[in-house]
C-alpha cells in the first residue's frame, strides 16, 4: 500500500471525461513524475487528486485513509499541499507574509516553520521584507514551494514547476525539491521537461489522453525506445 | 504683507475645507476599494450606506439629547457613532446574508453583483427617506469654532482671516486614527494579511485554508465602521441631506480609481486628489491676484475654472483620463 495513492481516477470539469481509469501513487521520500503530451490530463490527474474537481469512480488514500470525498481545504488539512502552475504566490504581500499564508490554518506560532524555510531557501531570508512580485521568476517559485511548505506536509504536489523559468533557473530548482524530498515528503510533479524531470524522479508516469499508458522508474521510462520516440524526442 | 495675505486667502478657502472634505471621502473610498479587492465588485451602495449610517447616528444623537446627555464642546454625535456602526454593521451582514451571498454562490460575473448592489441602493435609499426624511438636516452641537476670523485678523495684524471649524479638526483627527488602526490591522494582523491575500489571489487563498465567508464579514464590517464614520463627519462638517450622499458616490469612486482600485492605501490619498482638485478648480482666484499684481494689471472677472454647481465633473474629468490613461490607478490596484 502506498502512502498517498489515486486509483483508478475517472472524471472531467463536466463535460466529457479527461482522465480514465487513471492511477498514480508515491511513497514519503519519493519523486515521482506525471508525463505525456499536451492535453494529455497530466494537470487534471493530479488536480484531480486534490480534489478540484469531481470524480466519477476512483478513490483517492492518503495513509490508508479514503479522501475522495473531502473538499481541496480538507485535503490541505490532511497534509496534502499544492503549487499551481500560475498564479502560485500572493505577489502583493512580502516574502514573509507569503509564508505567514501558507501556514493559515496552524494556530501555534509559525516562527520555527518559517526559518526552516528560510534554511531550504537562504535566498528567501534575505528578501523577507520585499514584495514578491518584485522578485525573479526562480525566487517566486521558491516562494510558491516555500509557502506551500508551511502547512509541514506529508504530500507535495508541483503542477509545472519550471515552467516559464530559465535552464539555469530550472536545474536549481530541481535541487530544491530534491532537497524537499529528503525531508521525507511524497512528491507529484506534473513537467513538460520529461527528460530532466526523469533524471531527478524516482518513478514517472507517462498520460496518453487521460490513460496511464507506460509507468515505471525514471531510468526504465528513459531507456524505453517506445517512450523515447514518442515523448522524448528520439 | 500682501503675499502673506494671498496665502492665508489659500489657507482658509482650499487647504483647509479640502483637508476634511478630502479626509470624508477617503473613508469612503477605501471601503470602496476594499469591498471591490475582495468580493470583487462596484459597490454602488456606498453614498447610501454612508448616508444610512450617519441616519442612525443622528437619532441615536437625538436620543441622547433629548436625555440630557451631552460632550460639552464636542459634538454630541461623537458618543452616538458607535451605536450608528452597530446598527449598520447589522443591516450590511443582513443584506449581505439576503442578497449577496446568493450571488456569490453562483459566482455571478462582477458586473451583475454591481448591478445588484444599485438594487440595494435604491432599498437603502427609501429606508433613509421613510425614516428620517429627504430634508437637510444639521445636528452638530458643541463649540463650532476653534478659530475665528475675526481672533485671527487681531492675533496676526493682516488683512484675512483664517477659520478652523471645530469639525475640520475633528474630521482629521478622527480620520488619522480611524486609518491608522485599519492600516495596522490589514498589514500587521493574521486576519487582515489573510484579507489582503484574499483580495491578491483567491484560489490560493482557499488553498491555504484562508475561510472566505470570514473574510468576506470582517470586509463588511469595515465597510460598515468607515461608512458610519465617514458619512457623520461628512454631516457635522456640512450638514446631512439623503440626496448630497448619493452624490457623493461619484467623488468616492473617483478616489477610489485614482488610488488603483483594490488598494485600500491608495484610495486613501485619492481621497485627497479629488478633494483638492476639485475645490482649487472651483475656487474663485479674483482676491488671491488681487493681493498679488500690482493695481494695474489686476483682474476685474471672478477667476472662477468652474462654478461651484458643476464640482462633479471635476471628478468625473478625473475618472475619465485616470480610466483612459492610467487604468490602475496612479498607486497600482486592479485593471477595471
Amino acid at each position: 500500500m502506498t502512502f498517498f495513492s489515486g486509483e483508478k481516477m475517472t472524471g472531467g470539469y463536466g463535460g466529457a471525461d479527461i482522465i480514465t481509469s487513471c492511477t498514480i501513487n508515491v511513497n514519503r521520500g519519493e519523486i515521482v513524475a506525471i508525463l505525456g503530451p499536451n492535453g494529455a490530463g497530466k494537470s487534471t490527474a493530479m488536480k484531480a487528486m486534490l480534489g478540484l474537481l469531481n470524480l466519477k469512480s476512483g478513490k483517492v488514500y492518503i495513509d490508508g485513509k479514503d479522501i475522495s470525498k473531502l473538499t481541496p481545504q480538507d485535503r490541505v488539512k490532511e497534509g496534502i499541499s499544492f503549487v499551481p502552475q500560475t498564479r502560485n504566490v500572493f505577489t502583493g504581500l512580502s516574502v514573509q507574509e507569503n509564508l505567514e499564508m501558507g501556514a493559515y490554518l496552524r494556530e501555534e506560532r509559525v516562527d520555527e516553520i518559517i526559518n526552516e524555510i528560510y534554511e531550504l531557501f537562504p535566498v528567501l531570508k534575505e528578501k523577507k521584507f520585499q514584495i514578491v512580485g518584485e522578485l525573479s521568476g526562480g525566487q517566486r517559485q521558491q516562494v510558491a514551494l516555500g509557502r506551500a511548505l508551511m502547512t509541514k506536509p506529508s504530500v507535495l504536489m508541483l503542477d509545472e514547476p519550471t515552467a516559464g523559468v530559465s535552464p539555469i533557473v530550472m536545474d536549481e530548482l530541481f535541487d530544491h525539491i530534491l532537497k524537499v524530498k529528503k525531508t521525507n515528503v511524497a512528491i507529484i510533479m506534473v513537467e513538460q521537461n520529461a527528460k530532466q524531470a526523469l533524471s531527478i524522479a524516482d518513478r514517472g508516469y507517462v498520460l496518453v489522453t487521460g490513460e496511464n499508458k507506460f509507468s515505471g522508474t525514471g531510468k526504465e521510462l528513459l531507456n524505453d525506445p517506445e517512450v523515447r520516440r514518442s515523448f522524448l524526442g528520439g | 504683507m500682501d503675499f502673506i495675505n494671498a496665502i492665508v486667502l489659500l489657507l482658509n478657502y482650499i487647504f483647509v475645507p479640502a483637508l476634511s472634505y478630502g479626509s470624508q471621502l477617503a473613508l469612503g473610498a477605501i471601503f470602496v476599494s476594499l469591498i471591490y479587492g475582495i468580493l470583487r465588485f462596484a459597490y454602488f451602495t456606498a453614498g447610501d450606506l454612508m448616508s444610512f449610517g450617519t441616519m442612525f447616528t443622528i437619532l441615536f444623537t437625538w436620543y441622547f439629547q433629548s436625555l440630557g446627555i451631552s460632550l460639552g464642546v464636542f459634538p454630541t454625535a461623537l458618543i452616538a457613532i458607535p451605536f450608528g456602526i452597530i446598527v449598520t454593521i447589522f443591516y450590511v451582514l443582513v443584506k449581505d446574508k439576503l442578497v449577496f451571498s446568493y450571488y456569490r454562490f453562483k459566482k455571478s460575473p462582477p458586473v451583475m453583483l454591481a448591478m445588484v448592489s444599485i438594487g440595494t441602493m435604491f432599498v437603502t435609499q427609501a429606508i433613509v427617506r421613510i425614516v428620517i426624511g429627504p430634508f437637510d438636516r444639521r445636528f452638530f452641537d458643541g463649540e463650532k469654532f476653534i478659530l475665528k476670523a475675526n481672533e485671527f485678523k487681531e492675533m496676526t495684524g493682516l488683512n484675512e482671516g483664517l477659520t478652523i471649524k471645530s469639525t475640520q479638526v475633528i474630521t482629521l483627527f478622527v480620520t488619522i486614527i480611524v486609518v491608522s488602526i485599519l492600516f495596522w490591522f490589514l498589514n500587521k494582523t493574521k486576519t487582515g494579511k489573510s484579507m489582503r491575500a484574499y483580495s491578491d489571489n483567491e484560489d490560493l487563498a482557499l488553498l491555504s485554508g484562508i475561510d472566505p465567508k470570514r473574510v468576506v464579514m470582517i470586509t463588511w464590517v469595515i465597510a460598515a465602521i468607515l461608512a458610519t464614520i465617514g458619512g457623520t463627519l461628512y454631516g457635522l462638517d456640512k450638514s446631512f441631506k439623503p440626496f448630497t450622499y448619493f452624490n457623493n458616490m461619484l467623488p468616492i469612486f473617483a478616489a477610489a480609481i485614482v488610488g488603483g482600485i483594490g488598494n485600500p492605501f491608495g484610495a486613501f490619498l485619492g481621497g485627497y486628489v479629488i478633494a483638492f482638485s476639485e475645490i482649487l478648480v472651483t475656487y474663485a482666484y479674483r482676491k488671491f491676484f488681487i493681493y498679488l499684481l500690482p493695481e494695474s494689471i489686476e483682474p476685474d472677472s471672478l477667476l472662477q475654472l468652474l462654478s461651484t454647481d458643476y464640482k462633479f465633473a471635476v471628478s468625473f474629468s478625473i475618472l475619465v483620463v485616470v480610466l483612459l490613461f492610467r487604468p490602475s490607478g496612479i498607486f497600482k490596484g486592479k485593471v477595471i
